[in-house]
């Protein structure tokens, strides 16, 4: 098996494959100084480790002959992987001959070490490979930076622009946000229905972007024109027409600029968004296809957008009456295609348009132009970066949507909460939560103190005890429900370590702990009468003395005169059903805020609140009920009460005056029951009793 | 014995394997090891149940080890060994004697080894 030696700290690690362990720990030897060693005994566990570490491992020290598969076979493996891009193998054997040397090189190794090994050699190849690989990486890195920050300059820049002309306008800032949204759905849609329109998902892009900029001529139209809350005249409207022209002429006129795509798409879109597919458009009355798919489609997403917005001469139309509107013809022809498209995403473009935030839509813009520029550019950096991420993130989204779990991740800045698909539907809120500590799920579905608590406790902890346990009662759709949550913080790798957020998931076990409730009642309970025991019948008192508030208590303690008699008479079935008898009639006789119990063999408590005036008679009525006749069988006991302003809140001493005063009524020829204020008053109690 | 007169006796290269890897330390380190490495027992079993593919690999892996350390003599045989046996598929009297070769030599230099102070 693999090897694993990899110790912690900053350094590097290295993949050795070598069948012989003596060899293994020789070149592990010359370079445990400089590098962590991970070792590999053929082919087969080296692959297996390179699976597992792909991103730890920077380079790879292969034999050639070895069981099961050769160094030759993990080449292969690694092209066909693609990892053979990233890390560099250098291959090392005692086979000197021209055509092993050449196939390693054919299959991508990038030198070749010959046994014997020589200490200098080997460090140094190792070291200037290793050096070579890491510039590479550096290059691509700052590479994908620069294009992420070019892009993302371009994109505000953009922004910035069509909300000056939104500005002018006085529309909503969401217009231009919408356009593009809707644009962008429409395009990627239209791809999968037909191939008529030769699209290319950077093209796309360049349409989505350029989209933003269809109503800049809007700022060569007079501003009481353009915000005119009536009708427009004849004249106005023709004045307002010219924002298309205008717009075009803006983008043409811009110098030196005229190749790029952006302005030739953007003049596209400017001139002729407000072309219909019939030809009744303005301004040049293009047909069918003559406009540009571009501008077709933005055309749809303007007329859509309008009609959901609220304007100064209108009101806002519903989703549904927009849509329906649309294909009505009420607002002109469009392409067919473009309207299937229309039908066919309309539920997903109302739930994409209710959410898009501008941010949001700049960022994912943002990513979109980044990978796609970086899988074009023919440099394949950072790739295997993208393809691990996205292999992560497929693989979390299946097991998250497989366990059914509402599973969450907090950023700590900025600071969020990401739900999983299932988990934002589950509890109906939003994938991502700004300010969770305000929000609905620090609030609602947390207790707002729980939610405090548990991010404190969790900020509290150390990146070698990051876990975190609670059980919390969480409200999910009103139903409260019992949840243990299970937190895992993320704490930087830096030497100071930061804390960078966590990752958690919430398990319902309201029905384990109703069952759990159900099981301490049992255990609570005695088997035959299904009264309270001893030791539940004290927690449960000592808890009602401590309790605030003036309450009286009398606590009644009586035995059974003649149980022995009724088993030795009537065999023990009866002395059971006896006891049941009693423990009925002790119910029947209390109310469910009392507490009746049965502390084993014939003895039984009842605890009850009581009213100065009626106690005298409330007592004479239990006393009675209980000493009916069972079958003929005169069921006879000996009770004592005693009263909780007699004992300080102390419940052994509440038992010891009730028991004092029921062995008063034993000794005194049974069958009755004494108040213990009356034993203690005479003087009848003390020394007697202390059995 | 010293880690040189541990090489004198055994047919190895001492002033090659020092070059290489440098201090004595080092190089008595992995001789010790050498007792431990399998493919010298691997190649006599795989031989002897004329499993001549594996065995191809045990002796070419023993004449890596040898060619590590400067095990001169021990190497050669292995090496020898190798050659005979590659490309082979099936099992032919002719091994034995270049096996024979091998164990004698492979006796001496344990035996050497273990000697070493």
């Amino acid at each position: 098996m693999a090897n694993l030696k990899s110790k912690k700290g900053p350094k590097k690690s290295i993949l050795i494959v070598d069948d012989s362990e003596l060899n293994r720990s020789l070149l592990s030897d010359m370079l445990s100084d400089d590098f962590n060693i991970i070792e590999a005994e053929n082919g087969e566990d080296a692959v297996v480790v390179l699976q597992e570490h792909e991103l730890d491992i920077s380079l790879v020290l292969l034999d050639i002959v070895m069981p099961k598969m050769d160094g030759f076979e993990v080449l292969a493996m690694m092209n066909n992987k693609g990892w053979i891009n990233t890390i560099p193998v250098i291959m090392i054997s005692a086979e000197t001959s021209s055509s092993y040397i050449d196939r390693a090189y054919d299959l991508g190794a990038v030198d070749y070490i010959s046994r014997p090994f020589d200490e200098r050699t080997v460090k140094h190849r190792v070291m200037s490979n290793f050096m070579l690989a890491l510039k590479q990486k550096e290059m691509s890195d700052l590479l994908t930076e620069q294009i992420y920050e070019r892009e993302r300059d371009n994109r505000i820049m953009v922004e910035i622009l069509s909300h000056i002309v939104e500005f002018r306008n006085g529309e909503s800032g969401l217009h231009i946000l919408h356009v593009s949204t809707f644009t962008e759905m429409i395009l990627k849609h239209l791809l999968l229905i037909t191939d008529k329109y030769k699209l290319s998902q950077s093209e796309i892009n360049v349409i989505v972007n350029a989209s933003a900029l269809h109503d800049i001529g809007k700022m060569s139209v007079p501003e009481e024109v353009l915000n005119k809350p009536g009708r427009l005249t004849r004249e106005e409207f023709e004045i307002m027409k010219r924002h298309s022209v205008e717009g075009e002429r803006m983008l043409a006129d811009i110098p030196y600029r005229s190749n790029e795509v952006i302005i030739k798409v953007g003049r596209e879109i400017c001139r002729w968004h407000h072309e219909r597919y019939d030809g009744r458009g303005y301004p040049d009355g293009l047909v069918g296809d003559e406009i540009p798919i571009s501008a077709q489609v933005v055309a749809l997403a303007d007329v859509y957008d309008a009609l959901t917005s609220k304007r100064v001469y209108k009101d806002s139309f519903t989703h549904e009456k927009a849509i329906e509107m649309i294909v009505n013809g009420e607002c002109g022809a469009f392409n067919p295609l473009i309207l299937q498209c229309l039908d066919e995403i309309k539920d997903d473009l109302k739930k994409e348009l209710h959410m898009a935030s501008p941010g949001q839509s700049l960022e994912r813009g943002i990513h979109d132009n980044v990978e796609n520029i970086l899988k074009t550019s023919g440099t394949d950096v950072s790739g295997r970066t993208i393809r691990l991420l996205e292999h992560e993130r497929m693989k979390f989204k299946f097991f998250a949507s497989l366990s059914r779990e509402v599973m969450f991740e907090y950023v700590s800045s900025p600071e969020m909460i990401l739900l999983t698909d299932f988990s934002s539907e589950y509890l109906e809120l939003p994938e991502k939560i700004f300010h969770p500590a305000e929000s609905e799920f620090g609030t609602r579905v947390f207790n707002k103190k729980d939610f405090e608590h548990l991010l404190s406790r969790v900020k509290n902890t150390s990146p070698e005890t990051p876990m975190v346990e609670g059980k919390y009662l969480l409200n999910i759709h009103g139903d409260q429900k019992w949840n243990k949550v299970i937190v895992r913080a993320l704490w930087s790798d830096d030497e100071q370590p930061v804390f960078e957020g966590a990752l958690g998931k919430c398990i319902d076990i309201t029905e384990e702990t109703e069952e759990i409730q159900q099981l301490e009642v049992l255990a609570d309970r005695d088997q035959i009468t299904n009264l309270l025991n001893a030791r539940a019948a004290k927690s449960k008192i000592t808890k009602k003395l401590a309790a605030p508030g003036n309450k009286q208590y009398a606590l009644v303690f009586f035995d059974l005169d003649n149980l022995k008699k009724a088993n030795d008479q009537h065999g023990h079935l009866f002395g059971n059903e006896l006891i049941k008898t009693v423990a009925d009639r002790m119910l029947s006789n209390t109310r469910a805020t009392d507490i009746c119990a049965r502390f084993g063999g014939d003895e039984f408590v009842i605890f009850m609140q009581y009213n100065k005036n009626g106690l005298q008679h409330q007592i004479e009525r239990i006393f009675k009920c209980l000493t009916q006749d069972l079958n003929g069988f005169p069921v006879s006991v000996s009770m004592g009460i005693a009263l909780s302003n007699q004992c300080g809140g102390d419940y052994d001493k509440l038992l010891h005056m009730a028991d004092q005063a029921a062995y008063a009524v034993k000794y005194g020829g049974k069958n009755s029951y004494k108040f213990y204020s009356e034993i203690a008053s005479t003087g009848n109690g003390g020394g007697l009793l202390n059995n | 014995m010293t880690v040189q007169e541990c090489y004198e006796k055994m047919g190895g290269d001492y002033a090659d394997v020092t070059s290489r890897l440098r201090t004595d330390e080092r190089i008595k380190k992995f001789l010790l090891k050498v007792a431990d490495d399998m493919s010298f027992s691997n190649l006599c079993e795989n031989l002897a149940a004329h499993n001549i593919a594996e065995a191809f690999r045990a002796a070419h892996t023993l004449k890596g080890v040898c060619s590590n350390l400067s095990l001169t003599m021990l190497y050669k045989s292995a090496s020898a060994m190798t050659e005979a046996l590659r490309g082979k598929e099936e099992y032919s009297s002719e091994f034995e004697p270049y096996l024979d070769r091998v164990k004698e030599d492979y006796a001496v230099t344990i035996e050497c080894i273990k000697n070493i102070d």
